[in-house]
């Protein structure tokens, strides 16, 4: 049995709304660069990203990271072939970098994360949007923009989907 | 998907592993170009290099590869002794054994030596060349080399020159691009290609240069290895020159896009002109840097503790 969260609708406005204040708090998003994680965070990476460029008039630069090299369970779950490559084509130094991600629940997939784009260069500042926080922390870890707070057993499995154009099937549900 | 255990030669390898591999390469390639060109992957795990023939490339590119990934790796450079080698490898085993690496990379002057440390130690081995029998990371990132400039791996026309005899790179590469299903030529001089070598990896001998380069999309060059020939089998550098070193006037009979490949260290001159190594169709140092890159997919590939792959990922 699947319940929706988010609809098509609900993704829509929640994002325009992440993107306001991505602006707002980056002061007109002048120095900001957002970095999708790999894989969930990439769709959601482009629109926001879409969506500050409509608002703001210029391009943002925009990147992705991928996080199975610096997973601290590498060791043990290997071999997961899984592995993308990241790419970051800006460098971050100077920047305010927005990471985002599509579901935070442990932090342990952020805190690879901030690894992985810590190695391309010294950003001004982080900050962390995600579209669902689901709670069930395992590390201090906490997010800047979020889309949903959503309370949801530790075994739930949580689906998104949210293009990088707004073209659908967009989608938060609970399976 | 099977875990990989060992990497002794291509033929024990499946498609499928070979695939896994390059594609694994392709992530690890962007980490070398990157500010920082080092994941803590692997750290904690400990790579031996055990070198019983002098190498300098394949093995720095092996050592690069663990340091990228953090692991603790670890030069052993043995010089070539008088005691019988099933007796020096046996003792080097247990010696390593008792070290408890996760990774032995193994070069060796016998064919054959890597699957016997690989049946004595509990870790994964990696044959760097073992004899005239195998080479399969130089394989493995020849054929990243090419799907990256080809843009595929199969249905290209490969040809092999040089001294196919003494050579476990033309082996390797015979054995993964036939899998593949390319057509694969080797060329050389009788006494530099052995007998019923075409029946045996399924390819096309040639003798001479000029109709096994006729529509090629891949020429490989191999490097003449003169510290193997025990007897003269070449009458000269010069004359083998003339007749099957590779130079820009061949590069009109092959492909218009074809690339020219060399595993190194290159005889410029000899089998290969200057003019062919420096040009724009050659890719050799591609080779070098897709070596690093294929070398730590191996390494990632196998140094792992083999728990079950998570159904989803942790948040």
């Amino acid at each position: 049995m699947s319940v929706v969260l988010l609809d098509a609708d609900a993704v829509a406005r929640t994002v325009r709304r992440m993107a306001t204040e991505i602006v707002e708090a980056t002061e007109g998003a002048q120095r900001a660069a957002i970095v999708g994680i790999r894989r969930g965070g990439v769709g959601l990476a482009a629109r926001l990203a879409r969506l500050i460029a409509e608002s703001e008039g210029r391009p943002l630069p925009i990147g992705t990271v991928d996080i199975g090299l610096y997973r601290d369970d590498a060791a043990t779950t290997l071999p997961d072939p899984k592995i993308g490559p990241s790419h970051v084509p800006f460098d971050p130094e100077g920047k305010d970098v927005v990471l985002v991600d599509d579901v935070l629940q442990t932090g342990r997939t952020v805190r690879a994360a901030l690894d992985c784009l810590l190695d391309y260069g010294r950003p001004r500042r982080v900050w962390l949007a995600v579209l669902l926080d689901r709670g069930g922390r395992e590390l201090p870890i906490a997010a800047d923009f979020v889309g949903r707070q959503v309370e949801v057993g530790g075994d739930a499995r949580v689906r998104v989907v949210v293009s990088s154009d707004g073209s659908g099937p967009d989608e938060a549900a609970v399976e | 998907m099977r875990r990989l255990r060992h990497v002794l030669d291509i033929a024990s390898l499946e498609r499928d592993d070979i695939l896994r591999i390059l594609d694994t390469a392709e992530a690890f390639f962007e980490v070398s170009r990157r500010p920082v060109r080092k994941v803590p992957t692997l750290r904690g795990k400990t790579v031996v290099n055990l070198f019983y023939e002098p190498s300098t490339r394949t093995r720095t590119s092996f050592e690069i590869a663990g340091k990228r990934l953090s692991a603790d790796t670890v030069n052993m450079s043995v010089a070539s002794s008088s005691v019988t080698k099933g007796e020096s490898l046996y003792d080097t085993a247990k010696t390593l054994e008792a070290m408890h690496p996760d990774v032995v990379v193994v070069r060796h002057g016998a064919s054959g030596a890597p699957h016997y440390l690989a049946s004595e130690l509990a870790c994964g081995v990696i044959n760097a060349g073992d004899g005239m029998h195998a080479h399969p990371s130089q394989a493995l990132l020849d054929a990243f080399t090419i799907r990256r400039h080809k843009g595929r791996l199969s249905g290209l026309r490969i040809a092999i020159c040089g001294d196919i005899a003494h050579s476990r790179v033309a082996r390797s590469n015979c054995v993964l691009l036939r899998a593949f299903g390319n057509e694969v030529r080797v060329v050389g001089p009788r006494t530099l290609i052995p007998p019923r070598f075409g029946e045996a990896f399924d390819v096309r001998v040639f003798h001479a240069l000029e109709p096994a380069l006729e529509g090629a999309d891949v020429i490989m060059c191999l490097r003449i290895q003169r510290e193997r020939l025990g007897e003269p089998l070449l009458p000269s550098n010069r004359e083998y020159s003339r007749t099957f070193g590779v130079g820009p006037q061949h590069l009109s009979i092959a492909a218009e896009d074809a690339i020219v490949m060399h595993p190194g260290p290159m005889n410029r001159g000899v089998e290969i002109d200057p003019r062919v190594a420096d040009g724009p169709q050659s890719v050799v140092l591609d080779q070098v840097e897709a070596g690093v890159a294929v070398r730590m997919a191996l390494l990632y590939l196998l140094a792992g503790d083999g728990g079950s792959s998570p159904e989803q990922e942790p948040r």
